[in-house]
């Protein structure tokens, strides 16, 4: 056998040849380090010939106890801590757990600060679908497509940089509402950037769409059917490309996303190419849902009206002795948060995110548990890998869109 | 036994009326419905849930600790009805000296990670599972860190 030349292979079959396994089959251990795991995934494969008969993922590589640290901070520092959740979606998972805490605090979010936060909520979609077109088609062997998206999301990432100074870890919005006023020009900015954007899109389907390898890698590939989707907990894009018209920004809308007129994209075919052809779509939705948020921006506060939750102004802390006494209670101890549970979903780039917070009255949370679509949507990998050929488990998994840090938390 | 105020509501009023001895009880608050279940019909109340009320996806399973109060776990399920475009939280009370509970992994296959992570992390045992290992901690890891007597800082010895 030429593949007992391999190295990592050898140990694997000697192995086997002892335990008195089925000679036929070959384990394969796919990461902690490949490439295109995106991050530290295993998948231990049973190979028969080149057709997968089992595998299993093995995760955990990355978690870093995010849960428990919640349980040591203060509501407002741990915004800081749902940005490392998962790193190409920062802002959906900071709007997640701030809704969750504004809506165990009863706090009313004016509408600025709320279309802010869709319109920089849809930022971050577009910046991680970019991620994910980029590192998908560069899998799959499309060099160029990569070096194209992150051009774009090159822009996108100076647009939070200005906005919060961070270009990743943004932590921007704050319970209660923003964490600043954006500074000047940053409509100019955004505006410039999303009327080009549609443009942009075109060339990537120019590189792709039609194109025979990437159909040939693609299509008919990684198929799921929607009932088995459903019952393993997969939601997004996966789902949305399987036939389910279901996006929790339409069915149960928050931070006002009622008020933007967006399409859901749906194919039926439940492959890696529907999965592309759904996200290119919400890319170019996405798109919209900036630009109408840029036009009807309304006018009003940054931050609630909820002084004991919200810092002041610097400038009514040198005047006001409320405000620097809040300011000092805010600082030193943290707000209080009335004793509840609260589930709060969002649809992020990947799918459902849900914070599960609850509350004993105190400045910390008793416990947060953070639903992440990363988790869910992996578990489902054997059922989609078994009897297809190890080839198509690169464009299988890349098609997930996973990150790890999203699912080991 | 279901408080008066929830009589009207449609998915408790069901959930009562298939198994009253189930419900513990009830509250509906900040529009979100909880249902505290007897441990031991926790898989014939999901099985209903899903096949007759439509709550065809498990979001997530997880735990919380009471400690030191007892009952000392709780394990929490959030369902999700699109067909109602409806949420409802499941909980069921477990005592510290025996965390054990029904797995409902034949009810919605996708319980099955959820419910590891939840052994990993709190140390609750679901029977019947069918593959109850540790997810995120390597297999040797001694202790439940999310439980609330898992110190946060300190190394372990």
């Amino acid at each position: 056998m030429s593949d007992t030349n391999l190295p990592g292979v050898t140990g694997v079959i000697a192995e086997e040849e002892q335990t008195g396994a089925n000679p036929r089959i070959l384990t394969l251990n796919m990461g902690p380090q490949h490439p295109s795991t995106h991050g530290v995934l295993r998948l231990q494969l049973e190979l028969d010939g080149e057709t997968i008969v089992k595998c299993q993922p093995d995760i955990g590589y990355l978690h870093t106890g995010i849960e428990k640290e919640f349980e040591v901070k203060n509501y407002q520092q741990a915004v800081t801590l749902t940005d490392r959740i998962d790193y190409l979606a920062p802002l959906s998972n900071n709007l997640c757990y701030c809704l969750a805490v504004e809506k165990l605090l009863g706090l009313e979010i004016p509408p600025l600060a709320q279309w802010t936060r869709v319109m920089l909520t849809e930022l971050t979609r577009l910046n991680s679908h970019l991620v994910w077109l980029g590192t998908h088609a560069i899998d799959i062997g499309a060099m160029s497509v990569f070096l194209y998206c992150f051009r774009e999301r090159e822009d996108i990432l100076r647009i939070f940089e200005m906005y919060s100074g961070q270009r990743m870890m943004t932590s921007y919005f704050r319970i209660g509402g923003l964490a600043l006023e954006p500074p000047r020009g940053w409509q100019q900015r955004v505006r410039t950037f999303i009327d080009a954007f549609p443009g942009k899109v075109d060339e990537y389907e120019e590189l792709l769409t039609n194109n025979r390898i990437w159909i040939g890698r693609t299509r008919g590939v990684g198929c799921m059917s929607m009932e088995d989707m459903l019952d393993l907990g997969v939601t997004g894009p996966m789902l949305r490309a399987a036939g389910l018209k279901w996006d929790i920004r339409k069915s149960q809308p928050y931070s006002s996303y009622d008020q933007f007129d967006f399409e859901v994209p749906t194919r039926t075919e439940g492959d890696v190419y529907a999965r592309y052809q759904v996200r290119i779509e919400e890319m170019r939705q996405s798109a919209r849902i900036v630009k109408q948020a840029l036009e009807g921006m309304p006018g009003g506060r940054w931050t609630a009206d909820a002084p004991h939750v919200v810092l002041p102004d610097r400038e009514k802390m040198k005047t006001q002795m409320e405000a620097l006494i809040y300011h000092f209670k805010i600082v030193t101890e943290g707000f209080r948060v009335p004793a509840g549970e609260v589930y709060q979903a969002i649809e992020s780039p990947r799918g459902e995110v849900g914070y599960y917070v609850v509350s004993d009255g105190t400045a910390q949370a008793y416990r947060v548990h953070v639903r992440g679509p990363s988790f869910a949507n992996l578990q489902a990998t054997p059922c989609m890998v078994t009897g297809t050929l190890i080839a198509d488990v690169i464009a299988s998994i890349g098609s997930m869109d996973f990150v790890l840090g999203d699912c080991d938390r | 036994m279901l408080p008066e105020t929830l009589k009207e509501h449609a998915t408790a009023a069901a959930v009562e009326a298939f198994d009253a001895a189930a419900v513990v009880s009830g509250k509906f608050d900040r529009g979100e419905l909880t249902l505290e279940i007897a441990r031991d019909k926790i898989v014939s109340v999901c099985g209903f849930l899903k096949y007759d009320l439509g709550f065809v996806r498990l979001s997530t399973v997880t735990g919380v600790d009471r400690y030191p109060a007892e009952p000392r776990f709780e394990v929490v399920y959030h369902l999700h009805s699109l067909d109602r475009n409806e949420r409802l939280r499941i909980k069921c009370r477990l005592p510290g000296d025996d965390p054990q509970i029904d797995s409902v992994t034949e009810v919605w296959r996708g319980a099955n990670w959820f419910e590891r992570e939840t052994f990993d992390l709190f140390g609750v045992r679901f029977r019947n599972h069918p593959d109850l290992r540790r997810i995120m901690l390597p297999e040797d890891w001694e202790g439940h860190p999310l439980r609330k007597d898992y110190s946060v800082t300190g190394s372990r010895v």
